[in-house]
């Protein structure tokens, strides 16, 4: 006897859900630290977050290798999910991925093994979406760079607990570096590579 | 069949991906142009198909759209614009500033200050500063990945030498956030400070050129120039001759074949709302009354 797993949908109106969410992540990219928040819902597929998802049916296509950490790798609901609604191959090299997604944080490799772009194409970086617990309470974080009035202060609960740390590798690699989404249910904020953290509060 | 003939905003949706995927690194590198497959757009070349691609791209039904052509609401490009996107998105379209979340301009910045809750698109004809300096994409590309811009600080060097003063009045080149050197369009290099800390988002689209850059909000853009040259905003020494505005980035419109002219303000939203609020200049007409005791 075969039992039929259904999969997890995909938007219900995949192009306007698909432009509200864009516009979501390029306020995000646009404004680093702020929490934008994704509306559309779909289907979440095992350990991914449904801000996730949203931004995988919203980015995602056969012109985009994904990386997938173990957690994601090793589940066949997301896999699947991702075969069937986005196209997008999983690559098990990350620095040939245009897009990676971490569910686990603490699992996070280490962010040289991404695509870091060359001096001459440094578009042709991955960019990491990375699922966090919390981003409106935890410690608290000073930003600064484009896109921000001064300094933003963002809230957040993030493994790894050195990630801003890891992240100043992108100053001295400017202009090539990675430019990272973070995720924690619909809320997203994005940390591009010109970011900077000033100020570690408590 | 009752299917539409085109998707929302006219783009398919495989192309709308990879142009937010790209709009999404143009904003992560401010000033590097990101190469993008610029599709065939049902304009020719040179009316705004990186411009409109981009804001195909970014739109939603929520979103009030503007479109000006050098300051204007009302030339056939704007008109046009708007036109195919009032059609094939549905969206609310407007002539004033304040009230658009999406702006496509051709060669101006609205004199009124943009807010933080709206997107500034420009039409880009050529996105590569350093192409009339090198023509080979192999060495300007080159040159930008080394932020070697020696060549462009010598052709500014070599307006002085020749005119007195830095005679480049449109498509003043620019340096994003301290790295990349890049061509705000041809916008008169009056518009220049208004780039700097903008609290607006600002993307450009070449279309042709097949690039798309940005310049996020809040971000330092510096006109280049010289300590003993410094960079100096250019506009007519004169008054609109419709609203009276000192300040205001003006057209200078001949009148007859004896050499008269007026000035009037590029910016026609600006103008307008300027002479409803009770501004006039020395040519603006004096408000119809009808004279006592005319009726026969």
């Amino acid at each position: 006897m075969t039992t039929i797993a259904e999969l997890p949908p995909g938007f219900a109106d995949k192009v306007l859900s698909a432009q509200s969410t864009f516009r979501s992540v390029m306020d995000a990219m646009a404004r680093p630290g702020s929490v934008q928040r994704i509306v559309p819902m779909a289907g979440a597929p095992g350990p991914a977050m449904r801000g996730t998802a949203a931004i995988a049916l919203t980015l995602f296509d056969h012109d985009t290798p994904l990386w997938l950490d173990e957690r994601m790798a090793e589940s066949s609901d997301v896999v699947k999910w991702l075969k069937f609604h986005t196209g997008a191959p999983v690559v098990q090299d990350s620095s040939i991925a245009s897009f990676a997604l971490i569910s686990d944080g603490a699992a996070l490799p280490s962010l040289e093994r991404f695509a870091l772009g060359t001096n001459e194409y440094p578009d042709r970086s991955t960019t990491v979406i990375l699922q966090v617990e919390s981003l409106d309470s935890g410690r608290s974080f000073e930003l600064r760079g484009p896109g921000i009035d001064g300094v933003a202060t963002l809230q957040a609960s993030i493994r790894p607990f050195d990630l801003f740390e890891r992240l100043r590798f992108n100053e001295a690699l400017f202009p090539r570096g990675i430019d990272l989404v973070l995720v924690a249910d619909d809320a997203v904020v994005a940390i591009p590579r010109t970011t900077r953290v000033v100020n570690k509060g408590s | 069949m009752n299917a539409p003939a085109y998707n929302f905003a006219y783009l398919d949706e495989q192309t709308k991906r990879m142009i937010r995927r790209a709009i999404l690194k143009a904003i992560a590198i401010p000033g590097y142009q990101v190469p993008f497959a610029s599709r065939e757009m049902p304009m020719p070349y040179g009316w705004g198909t990186g411009g409109v691609q981009v804001t195909a791209a970014i739109l939603g039904p929520q979103d009030v759209l503007k479109v000006i052509d050098q300051g204007s609401d009302d030339t056939t490009n704007a008109i046009s614009i708007r036109k195919f996107f009032a059609k094939t998105a549905g969206v609310a379209t407007t002539t004033a500033t304040d009230q658009a979340t999406v702006i496509q301009t051709r060669h101006r910045i609205p004199e009124t200050s943009l807010h933080a809750s709206q997107v500034l698109v420009y039409q880009v004809p050529i996105p590569e500063p350093l192409r009339f300096l090198e023509p080979r994409e192999t060495d300007t590309r080159r040159m930008h990945a080394l932020a070697e811009y020696g060549l462009m600080h010598v052709k500014l060097y070599e307006d002085i030498a020749r005119f007195g003063h830095i005679a480049t009045a449109y498509a003043y080149p620019v340096k994003v956030n301290a790295r990349y050197v890049m061509d705000p369009s041809p916008t008169p290099k009056f518009d220049n400070p208004k780039m700097d800390n903008c609290p607006a988002l600002q993307l450009f689209g070449a279309g042709r050129e097949k690039r798309i850059y940005a310049i996020p909000p809040y971000t330092q853009v510096v006109s280049l120039d010289f300590e003993d040259h410094p960079f100096e905003p250019y506009r007519f020494n004169a008054p609109c001759a419709l609203c009276g505005a000192e300040n205001s980035y003006l057209d200078e419109i001949v009148t007859d074949d004896k050499g008269g002219r007026m000035f009037v303000c590029s910016d026609t939203d600006y103008c307008e709302g300027r002479q409803a609020a009770g501004h006039h200049g020395s040519l603006s007409a004096a408000p119809y009354k009808e004279k006592a005791g005319s009726h026969g």
